[in-house]
């Protein structure tokens, strides 16, 4: 198998490194060209906006729609932002799944936080009973789900932070600044 | 549910966001727009770009909080401020200010000629300039969550960033061909903290993100630092400074995304008007010198 990572701009290092560790073999994406032969893609934390305008620069929005269509893609933060269908505001976004997110929802650096979160469809596909460990910087939220789309989970007072739909899945921590797999193994399974 | 903020994964984390990114000087919302619009992956707010603290001369200290908050109003990306190295009161206004990162600049004059801040006190990240992986150390044991070269400020002249760059890369380099029992003679040889000298050698990379600044002016710049093994770039002076800011900043974002790619750096670097005057750092006075300033 072997998954992409979008490197416009963001954390693209820090995926790649927890993809090697599951003996993932890894590209990195800055061109239209560097889809081919991929299983799966991740675009990784990093400023949606900044992203958004490489990839318009670059003419990778239609060929990562269509790459979304048969593809597992994984966006985390900024990727869950770029990924989703309405952010509230104009800026490029892939449209692929059925969430509306907000950015920054809950405020500034100071207000960055960490937390547990429970995760049934991740403690059943690792067979783990641990609480997942999220990281959240920045962070959006998922304001709602529609469609295909549904929630894979919230925090304590219910917001929203992590949606699937089919083989497409967006949350709105960061995975890969844990040293916790299970999310990147759980992406895996959809890829395959 | 337990939840924590302010905590070092959260610090490091957001500098490990803004990887691969352009962050800019922007001393108006207007220019913050015209950055964010370009594609920084953050803004520096101050009062004056760097080379106009050169010019203008006289004791340099933290913007305005007015401004600082027009910017932070002004744009979705992450703002940054500067205060001055040691103040340690500017930099508990610029927290309360909620400021995303606080840059202790040698930029601004300094406000204490033997001590940093201890950052570990804030919630807010801080980011430090440095000249070579001592400093660097030093700086992360006070509690900066992110390190940029120092280079020289207001110049134009990529020269210092190159020599603060390669200094800290190649220090770590023949740190991981050490053995281990020379580890703490190198650490206080270059003054740093056992334990980090220990860490950057088990990493092979500084702990924490590493930018290059001071003196970058073209895409070229921007993708030589990147070539040498910084995580990204700060662009001071180099945009607003330049005859077509817009155009400028988007051809840099774009050069550090594609730093190896020599036929987009060609591209992005046609026609983009007349780039900031600058000053050769090799023909300044030691005085007018910003690097030095840090201890």
């Amino acid at each position: 198998m072997k998954i992409g990572v979008l490197a416009l701009q963001g954390d693209f290092a820090e995926h790649i490194a927890m993809l090697k560790r599951l003996k993932v073999e890894t590209a990195e994406v800055r061109l239209p060209e560097h889809l081919d032969g991929l299983d799966g893609l991740i675009i990784p934390g990093g400023e949606s906006t900044t992203i958004g305008k490489l990839a318009v620069a670059y003419n990778l929005m239609e060929p990562l729609k269509l790459f979304g269509q048969r593809h597992a893609i994984w966006g985390t933060c900024a990727g869950a932002i770029f990924i989703s269908k309405d952010v509230g505001r104009d800026q490029p976004l892939l449209s692929l799944m059925d969430i509306k997110v907000r950015r920054n929802a809950f405020g500034r650096q100071v207000d960055s936080f960490e937390t547990d979160l429970d995760i049934p469809e991740l403690k059943q596909a690792t067979g783990t009973d641990a609480p997942y460990h999220a990281v959240f910087i920045r962070a959006p939220i998922i304001e709602s789900v529609s469609g295909d789309a549904k929630v894979l989970a919230s925090i304590s007072d219910g917001r929203i932070v992590a949606a699937q739909q089919g083989h497409l899945l967006a949350t709105s921590f960061h995975p890969e600044l844990t040293n916790d797999t299970r999310f990147h193994e759980y992406f895996l399974s959809l890829a395959d | 549910m337990e939840v924590k903020t302010g905590t070092w994964t959260e610090k490091k984390g957001l500098a490990q966001m803004l990887k691969g990114g352009v962050i800019m000087d922007v001393v108006t919302p207007e220019h913050a727009k015209i950055a964010e619009d370009a594609g920084a992956c953050a803004v520096m707010a101050l009062e004056r770009v760097p080379a106009d603290i050169r010019a203008q001369g006289g004791v340099a200290r933290m913007s305005d909080p007015e401004l600082i908050l027009k910017i932070m109003d002004s744009v979705s990306i992450p703002v940054m401020a500067k205060c001055r190295i040691g103040h340690f009161v500017e930099a508990q206004i610029l927290e309360a200010l909620g400021v995303d990162y606080i840059d202790e600049s040698e930029v601004l004059t300094p406000a204490d000629e033997a001590h940093h801040i201890l950052k570990h006190n804030f919630k807010v990240p801080f980011v430090c300039g440095c000249r070579n992986l001592g400093e660097a150390l030093r700086r992360i044991g006070e509690g900066a969550a992110m390190i940029r070269t120092k280079g020289e400020a207001g110049t134009g002249d990529v020269v210092e960033a190159v020599r603060h760059a390669r200094s800290v890369i190649g220090e770590i380099r023949r740190l991981t061909t050490m053995a281990d029992e020379e580890l703490m003679s190198y650490a206080k040889e270059i003054g740093a903290p056992y334990e980090l000298v220990k860490e950057t050698k088990e990493l092979g990379r500084l702990p924490v993100v590493n930018f290059a600044a001071g003196g970058v002016a073209t895409p070229a710049d921007a993708a030589l630092m990147m070539q040498l093994g910084v995580d990204g770039v700060f662009v001071g002076s180099g945009i607003f400074k330049s005859g077509d800011p817009a155009k400028r900043a988007a051809a840099i974002v774009k050069a550090v995304t594609h730093y190896r790619d020599a036929s987009i750096l060609a591209e992005v670097s046609r026609n983009l008007g007349e780039p900031m005057v600058g000053r050769t750092v090799a023909t300044m006075p030691e005085a007018e010198r910003l690097a030095g300033r840090g201890w």
